[in-house]
């Protein structure tokens, strides 16, 4: 079914007149086939009724440890957002694996990829610099901010010196990380967030739960519920195009009547002083294009040396996110328009430390596409919110940790360490030693909670002694049989919950080994 | 000291020890057989997009009804005239009542089914997003194999903005269900048509 092919749907003046009727699902192509780009789900992942709370995020005080044990708790607790967010994103990673196998080279770009950004990193000084130099030289002014704190401040500055009152935004995570929208609500400036995913978290007051897909925890019923609160939509209605059509259609005379827009950054290029930005929505590219003023925030960890990197990077981006080739707009923003302004905002905010970190100034090397979110155990079962961090999954253990020792320092813990992470990290991040190598840097600095101290205790007395260990099992035909409800179904062991563990043979190996092979060779 | 000073102390200072040389990028392989224009649309229809050949008597003739249907159409090519002037726009949001835009793409690219707009080929850049529809008019000749060889054009080194579209604007972002026309475009079409030669 094509778009001209639609019958026109008679709901009001609010909707656009090709929106298609409610119990159509996603989009078919011109064969009729289901269409599996962008963040598509390759088969329809309806929660089901009745309705169900949606269960919140991790409860935040402060600079105090987050407890994401006691939200992951609450999400389980949540059986039909547990199971519609689990097989959401497990069908996310499986796309992933078709898009990565479809392409010979795929180890080779992930390998080239982690190379070049290991060397930009090793050089970041020297390309910040050409990147500096040529963005000047295109007519853009450039900004330097030490922390998110002076982000905020840098752009508040350009918007008042211009008499903005709005901007519109696309989504980016360095905003997140600055609390760029907390800070201009507080200074009368008026944001408003124009991905829909990141647009239905801003309406709820809720920070983005995964780095691509902001409100992948929430079901429909939840969006429904949102939108009706905050848009004024039908609160029964909850048919994906309807929502989806009504925030278009609310978000529209925002975004043209903004004074300004602001993108985040996805690669930003040294040879040409390039920002690049890639989305499904174009969302970028009205925040770019349509307003007066353009703002660019970049993470200086974004830099990459030249335009031909592009071309290693952009083939891993979109495929390791989302299963799919690219993303539907791929922008470079190098240059203002004429008679406007361009700013670009190089921020710091703990980038500089971390490269000197070095177990983990690796981490940096991260390009945001949330492929170890989807492929986590922990993460699938738990969501995005129960981190109570800027970044969830993998990638946030083990970079939250360097904003915050005491406040993320039980994060590490919320890991299997099956190294799935890992494997699918198109940059070739060691995620999981990472986590590893934080557990023993909180335990060495007395960060870690006692309860999971003396677990780790028990569990390395037993682990580091063999003739022990055997005992152990011997006793009980099985550490499993064992430890289960006591030490793996805890309530301190998130990722027990809603995991049965297989069945403990009979006979272990060890006893196997000694009563076949060692009773044969004595008798040969 | 500067913000910027101190920055980039601190890396120098930070510098992880060690030689990491910048690797050399091979040249792969293509990933799509001889005929780019049938590697290209069979992409882009997977990207949500359609590829419409041209008409013989009237080029237009296979993107017609899209455009009977339209009040508003602003053209950015010579080989169509619309009814409102992309040149003498004051401002970009003006273009929001657009119902189809037609441009021409600078080139596609078969690997992914992409087409490739600078501000030049735009005229004013909202209007590839605040349309309704895009009609994209493509020379067969300008498809490039991958998205490596497009990276290898010289546009990106001097255009003040560049951007590929591969297919129109879509979201997903509840439950999964695939929508057409989240912020931007509810549909693209590319309309395979030979540039006009330039007089000499």
């Amino acid at each position: 079914m094509s778009a001209d092919d639609l019958t026109p749907r008679q709901t009001g003046d609010m909707l656009h007149r090709e929106v298609r009727a409610p119990s159509d699902e996603s989009e078919r192509g011109p064969g009729g086939e289901r269409l599996q780009h962008a963040e598509a789900a390759s088969k329809p992942i309806r929660a089901d009724a009745p309705r169900e709370p949606q269960p919140r995020g991790a409860k935040v005080r402060g600079n105090r440890p987050i407890d994401q044990a006691e939200a992951a708790e609450r999400f389980l607790a949540a059986p039909l957002h547990q199971k519609a967010h689990d097989e959401r994103l497990w069908d996310v990673r499986r796309k992933r694996d078709v898009a990565a196998h479809g392409i010979p080279e795929w180890e080779e770009l992930r390998e080239l990829a982690s190379q070049i950004k290991t060397h930009t990193l090793t050089h970041l000084d020297r390309y910040l610099e050409q990147f500096e130099a040529a963005a000047r030289a295109n007519g853009v002014q450039v900004h330097w901010a030490e922390d998110g704190a002076a982000h905020n401040r840098i752009v508040l500055d350009i918007l008042q010196k211009h008499g903005a009152k709005s901007l519109v935004k696309s989504k980016s995570m360095l905003t997140e990380e600055c609390g760029f929208r907390h800070f201009m609500a507080a200074h009368d400036i008026e944001i408003i967030e124009t991905d829909l995913g990141e647009r239905i978290q801003q309406l709820d007051d809720e920070e983005p739960s995964h780095v691509v897909m902001p409100a992948v925890h929430k079901t429909r019923i939840d969006v429904a519920e949102v939108f009706a609160r905050t848009l004024g939509t039908d609160p029964d209605n909850d048919d994906a195009h309807y929502l989806a059509e009504s925030q278009r259609e609310t978000t529209r005379p925002l975004i043209l009547k903004a004074d300004a827009g602001l993108t985040g950054c996805n690669f930003a290029i040294a040879e040409t002083g390039t920002v690049v930005t890639c989305t499904n929505e174009g969302n970028a590219d009205l925040s770019g294009n349509v307003p007066p003023l353009q703002i660019h925030s970049i993470g200086i960890e974004k830099l990459i040396p030249r335009v031909e990197h592009l071309g290693v990077f952009i083939r891993l981006l979109s495929r390791s996110a989302l299963g799919s080739p690219i993303t539907q707009y791929t922008s470079h923003f190098r240059g203002p328009r004429p008679g406007t302004e361009m700013h670009m905002v190089l921020v710091d905010n703990g980038r500089s430390e971390r490269l000197g970190m070095e177990e983990f100034w690796t981490s940096l090397k991260c390009i945001r596409c949330g492929a170890c979110m989807n492929t986590c155990p922990v993460y699938r079962r738990s969501g995005g919110l129960s981190y109570g961090a800027t970044y969830s999954g993998p990638i946030g253990l083990i970079i939250d940790p360097t904003f915050n020792k005491r406040k993320y320092s039980t994060l590490p813990f919320s890991s299997t360490m099956n190294g799935s992470c890992t494997n699918v990290c198109p940059v070739k991040i060691n995620i999981h030693e990472q986590i590893f190598a934080w557990r023993k840097v909180l335990a060495e600095e007395h960060q870690i909670p006692l309860l999971k101290q003396g677990m780790m205790k028990a569990a390395g007395a037993v682990l580091s002694r063999p003739a022990a260990y055997r005992a152990a099992i011997q006793t009980a035909d099985s550490a499993l049989r064992v430890l289960p409800r006591f030490a793996v179904y805890n309530p301190a062991n998130t990722w027990g919950k809603k995991r049965e563990m297989p069945h403990a043979p009979h006979q272990s190996f060890h006893a196997w080994y000694r009563q076949n092979r060692m009773k044969k060779g004595s008798d040969a | 000291m500067s913000a910027r000073d101190a920055i980039l102390g601190r890396l120098r200072t930070n510098r992880p020890a060690g030689e990491f040389p910048l690797p050399d990028v091979p040249t792969f392989a293509p990933l799509v057989g001889g005929d780019l224009v049938a590697e290209f649309a069979e992409r882009l229809g997977k990207m949500g997009g359609r590829v419409e050949q041209a008409g013989g008597a009237d080029p237009f003739a296979t993107v017609r009804s899209r455009l009977d249907g339209a009040q508003v159409i602003a053209s950015a090519v010579p080989e169509f005239v619309g009814n409102r002037d992309l040149g003498a726009v004051r401002k970009p949001g003006d273009l929001a009542d657009v119902d189809v835009a037609v441009v021409r793409a600078r080139f596609g690219v078969a690997e992914t089914g992409s087409v490739l707009f600078t501000e030049g080929d735009l005229i004013v850049n909202s209007v590839a997003y605040l349309a309704q529809h895009l009609i994209v008019l493509l020379d067969p000749a300008d498809i490039v194999v991958n998205i490596q060889a497009a990276y290898k054009r010289p546009d990106f080194a001097h255009a003040a903005y560049a951007v590929f579209h591969t297919g129109p604007s879509a979201t997903a972002d509840i439950e999964g269900v695939l929508i057409h026309g989240a912020q931007g475009v509810r549909s693209l079409t590319v309309l395979l048509l030979q540039r006009k030669k330039q007089a000499a």
